[in-house]
């Protein structure tokens, strides 16, 4: 007995359960109004990794998804990142759709030298954190770029002249706030007014009068998929209907449901659509997500697709970030970031995308503006 | 045209306030307790509508009605669960036991119902009031509110049942002696309770969505309501509804929403601090 007491423990101090595998950690909403944008998170992993696994992994190691769910709350956050850093001791960890999660998360991982990267939350400070040692990266849009871009596109498809501000009161909304004000302040311009509304608010219809009567002609929105549809169902009652230029929280969940027939009115940024002609890595990811996901049949059902883009992307260039690590100690993996050249992605062909300056991958030109026809987030014009 | 949307506004959620808050007064009327989950029945009460209405496709009446069915049984069981174990005690675990049980309530549609919030399809049409566009929604839902408050109000002072049920507040031994069923008008009247509140839900689900925590911040509203129109008048709870509804949407409008909650509720402790029975509320006399 004693003979095979040892053995075992001389065969599991050998091999120990895991020792081949990279922990991916991953800290989102998977419960939840953004419960759909967790999913898509996971998903965009989800197939990058079976794709790196299938080509022999990275360092010879194949790569592990571990998921915890925030349930959108910082507290909650900040607790699951720790035990995923900590005692799953996850090689990077990537966050999820709120920024108030990963601003939270944003001076452990700098503290303790471990990596985090964003596939979603777009709040300015999470890469641009004032951290010395920064070790936050971002494969996502940022606030302050998708406020240039939203002021740019107004001017030029609504001829707009005069918009006023509808934010979720959050930092999130905060964020852009001062994000909007900035780029109209580019332009010698001022909002027509700025409002504020509670993500549980019924009646957004006072806020909005107070920009109408302020002679606002198109309205920039900023709120999760819930608070924005309440902002849309506002509206229609007040028989008002200006144009709608709109950060990307609609892209979240059941918008076309929850905001009822005027939906499409709303006209928001997206990094990706799967619809339209797509490139050689387009088409492998759309058929690689068909084929572990039963519930997709198309690119209709790749929603919300920023999720699983952005995270596709990111995953594969944190592996090439650990492969030119040569390890999964923090500080070498983080300058593995920097050693990254060329990369043929999904959103595009990243060349150098990363610099001690500058941790965000995605800019202005990547964007692509969308509206919801019929469940389904389709380029902005594009008919089924 | 700001003031006027205001006030169309602060009427339709001032009746939502004003509806919950009337169920706070009903079992306190009758019992001294009230549920503090009153968030956790209005919730309830749009989830079983939407369940019917969308997911079994069945007409909007006879959805509403079995969901408000649903609702009064709900409140039946919590005073059977909740309330009557603790006050048969003397104990006030009741406080503790009502809230606990709205969490297990919305925790359990979390997982049946799911973690998305969805959307309950929208009376469509509207009228122009003083160059307004109003929602036939937003006109039906005071027009409920105050009618429901009407018929407690008729229920209480004319029918017998109703009168039995307030004897049960002023003496309940002599209720018994007089052959007045304590039990059952307590239990009745947390039905009733639940019942105001699933109604708040079925309305006011249209206009926002559907979701397991969509009454907490109504529930927390509507218990400062009832405080503030003085829990012991029923006029007072839905006038105290309306005018807390309208108070909101006017310093919406007029002054901004950063200033909305912190305003509203600063008046309303202003309110009780100068009167400390509510608005409308009698000091009890207790007899020593």
């Amino acid at each position: 007995m004693l003979r095979f007491v040892l053995l075992a423990a001389a065969l599991l101090t050998a091999v120990p359960l895991h020792a081949q595998t990279i922990k991916i950690g991953l800290v989102t909403a998977l419960s939840g109004q953004s419960a759909r944008a967790g999913e898509a998170i996971t998903r965009g992993l989800q197939v990058a990794i079976d794709e790196i696994n299938a080509k022999g992994g990275v360092l010879g190691r194949k790569l592990e998804l571990v998921r915890r769910d925030d349930e959108a709350t910082p507290a909650k956050g900040v607790i699951a990142a720790r035990e995923l850093l900590f005692k799953e001791k996850v090689a990077v960890l990537f966050g999820g759709l709120d920024t108030p999660v990963s601003l939270a998360i944003v001076p452990i991982v700098n503290e303790n030298k471990m990596v985090f990267v964003g596939p979603w939350a777009a709040g300015t400070p999470i890469t641009k954190n004032g951290a010395k040692d920064n070790y936050v990266f971002r494969v996502s849009a940022v606030d302050e770029i998708v406020n240039k871009a939203m002021l740019t596109y107004s001017q030029k498809t609504f001829n707009a002249k005069n918009c006023g501000m509808i934010l979720v009161n959050n930092p999130w909304g905060e964020s852009n706030e001062k994000g909007l004000t900035a780029a109209l302040a580019a332009k010698n311009m001022k909002a027509a007014g700025i409002e504020k509304f509670e993500g549980n608010d019924v009646d957004v219809v006072p806020q909005l009068t107070r920009l109408k009567n302020a002679g606002a002609d198109c309205l920039f929105l900023v709120g999760n998929v819930g608070p924005s549809a309440q902002v849309v169902k506002s509206l229609d009652r007040m028989g008002w209907k200006p144009p709608i230029v709109s950060h990307w929280g609609p892209a979240g969940g059941r918008f076309t449901e929850l905001a009822g027939p005027s939906a499409p009115s709303v006209h928001f940024v997206q990094t990706y659509s799967f619809f339209g002609k797509q490139s050689p890595v387009g088409e492998k990811v759309l058929k690689a997500l068909m084929a572990k996901y039963p519930d997709i049949k198309g690119a209709g059902d790749v929603t919300p697709a920023v999720g699983v883009a952005n995270a596709y992307d990111a995953m594969m260039l944190t592996a090439m970030a650990i492969q030119n690590a040569g390890s999964t100690d923090g500080p070498k993996v983080r300058d593995g970031y920097y050693k990254i050249g060329k990369y043929e992605g999904l959103i595009k062909t990243y060349n150098k995308p990363f610099t001690p300056e500058n941790h965000d991958a995605v800019n202005e030109n990547d964007y692509v503006w969308t509206q919801f026809i019929d469940n389904q987030i389709l380029p902005v014009g594009m008919k089924k | 045209m700001l003031v006027t949307s205001a006030l169309i506004s602060g009427l339709a959620l001032g009746s939502m306030y004003g509806l919950l808050a009337l169920g706070f007064y009903v079992t306190y009327a009758v019992s001294s307790t009230v549920n503090f989950a009153q968030g956790s029945s209005m919730m309830l009460g749009a989830v079983f509508a939407y369940t019917l209405a969308v997911t079994f496709g069945w007409p909007f009446i006879p959805a509403a009605l079995l969901a408000l069915f649903l609702c009064a049984l709900y409140g039946m069981l919590v005073e059977a669960v909740a309330v009557r174990p603790f006050v048969r005690r003397g104990s006030s675990a009741w406080l503790m036991a009502t809230v606990a049980l709205g969490i297990v309530a919305d925790n359990t549609v979390l997982f049946t119902f799911g973690k998305e919030p969805r959307g309950f399809p929208t009376l469509q049409g509207s009228v122009q009031i003083a160059g307004i566009n109003v929602s036939w929604l937003q006109i039906a839902i005071p027009v409920v509110g105050l009618a429901l408050a009407a018929g407690l109000h008729f229920f209480s002072r004319k029918t017998s049942l109703g009168k039995a049920m307030l004897a049960v507040v002023q003496n309940p031994d002599a209720a018994r002696l007089m052959g007045i069923n304590v039990p059952l008008a307590i239990s009745l009247a947390y039905a009733a309770s639940t019942l105001f509140a699933g109604a708040a839900g079925i309305m006011i689900a249209p206009l926002f969505n559907v979701h397991s925590d969509m009454g907490t911040l109504f529930g927390l509203k509507a218990f400062a309501v009832a405080i503030l129109g003085g829990i012991t008048s029923a006029w007072g709870v839905m006038l105290a509804g309306l005018i807390f509804g309208l108070t909101e949407a006017l310093i919406t409008a007029l002054l901004g929403s950063g200033y909305t909650q912190i305003l509203s509720f600063a008046l309303v402790i202003v309110a009780l601090a100068l009167m400390p029975n509510g608005l409308f509320g009698r000091a009890e006399v207790k007899k020593v």
